[in-house]
């Protein structure tokens, strides 16, 4: 569905580019996560997508189609993009910011609003926001505005699903409810792509792991495959091991106590 | 917002002008006024209310409102609920295209408004691009201080540009730098009215792309934005309501700082809420600025500038509390 191949994006000035070849897909009917240190270049894809800064070489596509000669109306009828940070300057409605999820198929010179449209009831009951939709954005929790978001982007309609670390501020159930929504779209056909710093979580979601490092990828596959400690040991720069956790047997990342000097 | 809240602000319209009508040196009653604008009553009140009163009114009304929606249009787009046009100094830029317009001989009012809207769009730009410098653009503190200083720089070029005109053939520097409804006419009435519906029309059509905006720029390209091309378009939009505005009166600042609060506070959520709700506010606060500015000290007229900056600042000073 979503197709990098050999994207390298450098930002202006920079020596070293921030993404520097870097090719592999999210395929329907799977969650595809990127993971890797801070500065590895995760969020950078994610910019690059949404055409917020510019691809030196190399192809981002969608369906098949080259970003660069899709509007972005047409991008964002395809994939939805949940950002890292993102807060509404001004309170909105819930409905009405769910409801803002439908820009792209609304016209140019017509602002209907939206909040009747029946996709943005039926991505408030998928994403678990129905019962939320009568309160204001700045009255949420953590937990109600990740559920608000979601159902702002699946009200997009597209089949592909982008988040950039989506559990930074949740607790364990509500990230833990997040990754089974994110698992079960993927199951009815999506493609979900994920950024994530939750690795032991990721390791138990996700079909595939792109592990990034300074902008390359260092590994690529099942999560078995890329969650391997010496390869984690050198991209993190910490002394780790990586276990099996006890419940279903995934591969568990364990952090080491930096050695104690006497 | 409730529907009862939108037929109070209409009122509440209707109320500040037959207030901005009756009051005066000469005191009229409701009905003296009504009776006037139907044509009927007495000659001499109805020289006062149609030819001198109405178009005062009628351009308070159509400035306030314009002011407002450009407050509102630009604190969406910025993310900033500080801004304003006299705040970012695009008022000002407006004012010195219009000063140096009005200087160079042309006192054509098509003419005085194009010098007002290239100082106004060269202020926008200006001062997002010295926010930028400064290191962001969408830090509401940065983004004031470089309004501050093209606002003052704005003022400057206008003392100086003014200080070697003939005083006879042009209006004084205070004028433009307090903002006056004193010399309002049918004539300015009639080219400032166009322009302000011009601008009123366009963001009501795009109002979404402010709602959408106001999420942020990644979030907002996520949604299908283009986000450049459509913040550009707004903050033309914006910079064009308050041109035409200052073409007309002056600088009159806070307006747009004030009224887009006070259309949330009754509700407004959405921007298509928000600029109806504020240019009918902005309408009925700028009517009953103007009459308080001729009222206050008469004989004497009291720049209205002065009065809503007045009421403005203490506002302002609560406003930046509250942000962090």
């Amino acid at each position: 569905m979503i197709a990098f191949d050999r994207v390298i994006v450098r930002y202006g000035g920079a020596s070293r580019a921030a993404v520097d070849g870097v090719s592999f897909r999210a395929p329907l009917g799977a969650v595809t996560a990127v993971v890797g240190p801070n500065g590895s270049g995760k969020s950078t894809l994610v910019r690059a997508l949404l055409g917020r800064v510019p691809v030196e070489a190399g192809r981002i596509s969608i369906g098949g189609d080259d970003v660069t000669v899709l509007s972005r109306r047409e991008i964002a009828r395809r994939v939805a993009v949940l950002v890292q940070r993102e807060e509404p300057a001004f309170p909105l409605p819930v409905a009405d910011y769910v409801a803002l999820g439908r820009y792209a198929h609304e016209g140019p010179w017509r602002a209907t609003g939206a909040v009747t449209d029946p996709a943005v009831a039926d991505a408030m009951e998928t994403a678990g926001a129905t019962a939320l939709r009568d309160r204001r954005t700045d009255e949420l929790s953590g937990g109600e505005w990740q559920r608000v978001r979601i159902a702002r982007a699946l009200a997009q309609g597209g089949q592909a699903l982008v988040l950039d670390e989506p559990s930074t501020f949740l607790d364990i159930a509500h990230e833990m409810a997040q990754f089974e929504l994110l698992a079960s779209l993927a199951r009815r056909g999506g493609a979900v792509l994920l950024v994530s710093h939750q690795l032991n979580l990721v390791a138990r979601f996700a079909t595939t792991i792109v592990l990034l490092d300074e902008g390359v990828i260092v590994a690529h596959g099942a999560p078995d495959d890329v969650m391997r400690g010496e390869v984690l040991e050198r991209v993190y720069r910490w002394p780790l091991v990586v276990s099996r956790d006890p419940a279903v047997g995934a591969p568990m990342l364990v952090p080491l106590r930096a050695p104690s000097t006497p | 917002m409730k529907r009862w809240r939108w037929v109070a602000l209409g009122a509440a319209v209707v109320f500040a002008v037959v207030l901005g009508l009756g009051a005066g040196s000469v005191g009229l009653a409701p009905g003296d006024v009504l009776a006037a604008l139907t044509g009927a009553g007495d000659a001499t009140v109805r020289t006062i209310v149609l030819d001198v009163r109405l178009p005062r009114v009628a351009l308070a009304v159509i400035a306030g409102a314009a002011l407002a929606m450009s407050g509102a249009t630009l604190q969406g787009v910025l993310r900033n609920p500080l801004a304003e046009p006299y705040l970012l100094g695009v008022s000002g830029g407006a004012a010195v295209g219009a000063v140096v317009m009005t200087a160079a001989a042309s006192v054509a009012p098509a003419l005085v408004t194009a010098g007002a809207m290239v100082g106004a769009a060269i202020a926008v730009a200006l001062v997002i691009a010295v926010a930028r410098a400064a290191g962001g653009r969408f830090d509401p503190r940065i983004l004031l201080m470089a309004g501050v200083v093209v606002g003052a720089f704005a003022n400057a070029a206008i003392m100086i540009v003014l200080a070697n005109a003939p005083a006879s053939s042009v209006r004084g520097a205070l004028w433009w730098m307090m903002g006056s409804l004193a010399d309002a006419s049918w004539y300015d009435v009639a080219w400032v009215a166009p322009l302000v519906v011009l601008g009123a029309g366009f963001l009501w059509a795009r109002a979404r792309d402010i709602d959408v905006l106001a999420l942020g720029e990644d979030a907002a390209a996520g949604l299908g934005a283009d986000v450049d091309r459509a913040a550009r378009a707004l903050f033309l939009a914006a910079a064009l309501l308050a041109a035409a505005t200052v073409a007309a009166a002056g600088l009159i600042g806070f307006v747009g700082l004030i009224v887009p609060s006070m259309a949330r506070a009754l509700g407004a959520r959405r921007a298509r809420q928000t600029l109806a709700a504020s240019a009918l506010t902005g309408a009925a606060l700028l009517t009953v600025a103007d009459l308080l500015a001729r009222t206050l000290r008469s004989p004497a007229e009291l720049p209205v500038g002065a009065i809503t900056a007045v009421v403005g600042v203490p506002f302002f000073l609560v406003q930046l509390a509250r942000i962090r």
